[in-house]
């Protein structure tokens, strides 16, 4: 009975997934495919060598630093870095008093509950960056996580920030030309064109467009390619400053668990010694 | 070898552990089983360690207060890792009172002077916890009672503590603890710099 | 019921012997896991998994309590809760790391323990109470890891968390009331999210209570084995201590190595870059994929599209659920009286044809909706509900099975002393 009702269910189970194949692919079959810009033209971030990466990698404070600064000078008029504290800047260099230096030159919200305004004071080591107020076109994310929050955050992040160009004259790798592939292509009034976004449209104009626009104190020259590297660096670090710590602790753990093992196979072997016939007589 | 050991039961395995190759064998089997508990052992530590005080809350262990608004006779309440923290500036009045007590006939006998900083006698900084069962005592805020010695007053128990916030009545063991603080300016300190 | 030449638990320490009279728990692990448990000699290296996820288990109670130390159950402040675990809290990101990570190892484990059920029979007569036990556990371990991969309260968390309560909207009549109520809300929230902490945290504890029962209903007939027949006497098997504690100890330490390479060298690489985005009501992910371990059944609830008779959404929930469920009649879909794939040559064949299909889910399963992919995932679910309810109970009885050996026994060794008196004795007569 049971084998009676699974065939029957089996079969309608089964059916209707073929039905919806069929209807799929009759529609898939008539239909014209239309291959869109977004899907032929999006590129995926180039590789950039981080200090960082691999198992063996370590934050380069120095480049941290100068990414803090971009962060400061550039991408902090408009994006927030919320799960971040002035107070772990120490973890990249800073001094106790350096940070609170860092920490004053930004101006955090404070609750006044005998006024019941909200008022702004100089920050504290103990405060997280601000929140930043935005009124024009597009939605800035905060920026605290954001090497986790896209695929292959780092790199995308220089990408982006050097990736910018003109849709009207753009080829890709291939030399094959956006314009011709796609005349009806457009970047709508406050985009603008950018082929490692994924619709090659942003709200976000090119934020790093001149060499030197950031001064660097350690004599770095900042050129765009630079200023996007130490930045995306910077990102990674407040995405995840456990990082260094996390991959040192790894090698640990790898490196007992490897011995461990070792031991764990020879006690197997030692105790079977006695009963595993030899390959040659199983079987 | 491997003919014998072909169709062993168990119990040749108990009877092999007489021959020579025991030790190394046994050696083997406590190094195995000890490296598990040696991982085991260092896998606890950061599950304990999760429990103790995290970064945000040590950042927090020192607290800057601004002393130049507190009036003499008035005191203030600020927190100091998540407690509060008693700062008063004494009148020439209530400094007489607490240079008059005899020390040696105090419960945790201290002068006003070795409670206060040098240079700032009339600026009392003490934690606002009752070193009974730590309520929080009486006497900072305007019109509170301050009990009959002119300090603090601590209603869960009724311990009375005088102007230098010394227990004077009542179940406290001793006086209000003093956290450790200096003046960064004349009009500024900072509680709980190591 | 345990084998006649089984050892008796017999204390030697005072202390032990008088714990012992009073509650006999050192009795108890000792014929559960212990010498007094005999367990065919023959285990292969995909006996492991039980263990192995025994210890996920018990890996993901520990570091999920204490996660829950540190996490806040509130709409407003869950994913900062989550970054404060990762950046401020002593350790947090281990913790955290374990934790995420574990579950998908915990997954990974399940999938070969139920995947070697497969090949091996295991869910045959006399064992098919521990395999519907098995069947529940793996449906609160998905339940548990559903409402686990909300509480950070990222975009996945919550697209997921409207996604699959929306399933439940599919139900002619109740269905939209049901999912307001599952909801406490018209999308997920702060009542949700609470709710969902709140199982999360118990339902790991009821998965304990089911595995004890299925250990329990395990040492009834003993364990299986590659060969699939029965043990027949004392020189089939072997006490599982020493012996397999020590093979499962090694396979735990290959485990581990494997599992710290991802917590610590790419903890994220099994997650989604979405979830580390703060949940947004108002915005949709361009792909929302459930983790990794749902794809398969999340590639065949997209797979039904067009509204035969019913609506294609309800076919679609139907279907996932069915295939699942049916896991739970697979003993008495399959009535061949041979256990293990090694002497049943047509099965065999299919079992891989069907780990082929599940692979394909999978790989569906986080692919993005459209063509091609689903249309090869309508194929792929017509396959495998075919395999389960058509094929298994077609093949059992057409099947002509290779002769199996006399013993376990024989099978390891290549000789059984009494196999050939066995042979005399019937010549004889």
């Amino acid at each position: 009975m049971i084998r009676l009702f699974g065939i029957l269910t089996g079969l309608v189970f089964a059916g209707v997934a073929l039905i919806s194949f069929v209807a799929g692919f009759i529609a898939w079959a008539s239909e014209e495919h239309v291959e869109t810009a977004e899907y032929v033209f999006h590129k995926a971030p180039e590789d950039v060598a981080f200090s960082f990466d691999g198992p063996l990698g370590k934050w380069d404070n120095v480049q941290l630093q100068r990414g803090y600064k971009v962060y400061k000078e550039v991408c902090a008029a408009c994006h927030s870095l919320k799960f971040v504290a002035f107070r772990d800047l120490q973890a990249i260099g800073y001094s106790e008093a350096q940070v609170k230096v860092l920490a004053a030159e930004w101006q955090v919200p404070e609750y006044n509950a005998s006024t019941g305004e909200v008022e702004t004071e100089a920050g504290l080591p103990t405060d997280n960056f601000p929140p930043v107020p935005y009124f024009g076109q597009g939605n800035p994310p905060d920026l605290s996580l954001i090497t986790k929050a896209r695929h292959d955050g780092t790199n995308y992040v220089h990408a982006l920030l050097t990736g910018y160009a003109d849709a009207a004259t753009y080829k890709n790798d291939e030399g094959v030309s956006l314009k011709e592939e796609f005349p009806d292509f457009e970047t709508p009034p406050g985009a603008y064109f950018n082929p490692y976004f994924p619709n090659l449209n942003l709200s976000m104009a090119a934020p790093l467009t001149a060499a030197g626009q950031v001064t660097y104190d350690d004599g770095t020259e900042a050129t765009v390619d630079q200023m996007s590297q130490d930045v995306a660096a910077f990102l990674a670090w407040t995405a995840e400053p456990k990082m260094q710590e996390r991959k040192k602790t790894g090698w640990w753990f790898i490196g007992f668990l490897f011995f461990a093992t070792i031991l764990a196979y020879l006690a197997y072997k030692n105790i079977w010694a006695g009963v595993k016939p030899k390959k040659s007589e199983a079987d | 070898m491997a003919e014998t050991t072909g169709t062993a039961t168990p119990d040749t395995v108990v009877q092999d552990a007489s021959d020579d190759g025991v030790r190394r064998r046994d050696f083997i089997n406590v190094a195995a089983v000890s490296a598990a508990g040696i991982g085991g052992l260092a896998v606890i530590y950061p599950f304990v360690s999760q429990m103790a005080p995290s970064a945000d809350v040590l950042a927090e262990s020192t607290t800057e207060v601004d002393i130049s608004a507190i009036e003499q006779g008035q005191a203030i309440k600020a927190v100091f890792r998540k407690q509060p923290l008693f700062v008063r500036r004494l009148t020439p009045q209530e400094i007489k009172e607490a240079n008059d007590v005899p020390v040696a006939s105090l419960r945790d006998p201290q002068t006003l002077a070795e409670r206060t900083k040098e240079g700032h006698e009339d600026i009392l900084v003490t934690m606002g916890v009752c070193t009974h069962l730590g309520c929080v005592p009486l006497g900072a805020a305007d019109g509170e009672t301050r009990g009959e010695f002119g300090g603090y007053f601590c209603p869960c128990h009724g311990s009375v503590f005088d102007t230098a916030a010394r227990i004077r009545k009542g179940p406290a063991p001793t006086n209000l603890e003093i956290p450790d603080y200096e003046f960064t300016s004349d009009t500024v300190i900072v509680v709980g710099q190591s | 019921m345990s084998f006649p030449w089984a050892s008796q638990y017999e204390p030697q320490n005072p202390l032990m012997k008088w714990v012992d009279e009073k509650l006999p728990l050192p009795r108890l692990v000792y014929n559960a896991v212990g010498a007094g448990y005999p367990v065919p000699r023959n285990l292969n290296y995909m006996y492991n998994f039980g263990v192995l996820a025994g210890f996920c288990l018990v890996l993901q109670i520990i570091t999920g309590v204490i996660l829950a130390m540190h996490y806040a159950p509130n709409a407003l402040v869950a994913f900062s809760s989550t970054e404060h675990i990762m950046r401020d809290v002593n350790w947090g990101w281990l913790l955290r790391y374990m934790h995420a990570n574990g579950a998908s190892f915990f997954f990974l484990v399940l999938y070969m323990h139920i995947f070697r059920g497969f090949y091996y029979g295991s869910y045959k007569a006399p064992r098919e109470m521990i395999w519907l036990l098995g069947v529940v556990i793996f449906l609160l371990c998905m339940a548990t890891a559903f409402m686990g991969y909300v509480l950070p309260w990222g975009q996945m968390s919550f697209w997921g968390a409207k996604v699959i309560t929306g399933l439940f909207g599919a139900i002619p009549l109740v269905g939209e009331p049901l999912q307001i109520w599952l909801l406490g809300g018209y999308a997920p929230d702060n009542a949700a999210l609470n709710r969902f902490f709140s199982l999360h945290f118990l339902l790991p504890f009821v998965i304990a209570g089911v595995v004890i029962l299925h250990i329990w209903a395990l040492h009834i007939p003993g364990s299986t084995n590659p060969t699939g027949i029965e043990v027949k006497k004392e020189s089939d098997t072997l006490p599982f201590h020493p012996y397999y504690t020590a093979k499962d100890g090694f396979g735990l330490g290959v485990f581990l190595i494997l599992y710290c390479l991802f917590v610590f060298f790419m903890p994220n690489a099994l997650g989604h870059p979405d979830n580390y985005i703060e949940a947004n009501p108002l915005s949709t992910p361009a792909l929302i994929v459930p983790e990794w371990y749902f794809y398969p059944f999340y590639a065949i609830l997209r797979a039904f599209t067009f509204d035969f008779i019913l609506p294609a959404k309800l076919w679609g929930v139907l279907a996932m659920f069915a295939s699942i469920l049916l896991w739970f009649f697979l003993p008495w879909l399959d009535k061949s009286p041979v256990r293990s794939s090694r002497y049943r040559p047509l099965y065999r064949k299919f079992f891989w044809v069907l780990m082929a299909d599940l692979a394909l889910l999978f790989y569906l399963g986080g692919a993005h909706a459209e063509e091609p992919y689903i249309m090869l995932s309508q194929l792929a679910t017509a396959y495998y509900f075919l395999h389960f309810l058509v094929i298994v109970p077609i093949v059992s009885s057409i099947e002509r099975p290779a002769p199996l050996p006399y013993s376990i026994t024989e099978a390891v060794l290549g000789k059984d002393d009494d196999a050939t008196l066995d042979a005399q004795a019937a010549a004889k007569a």
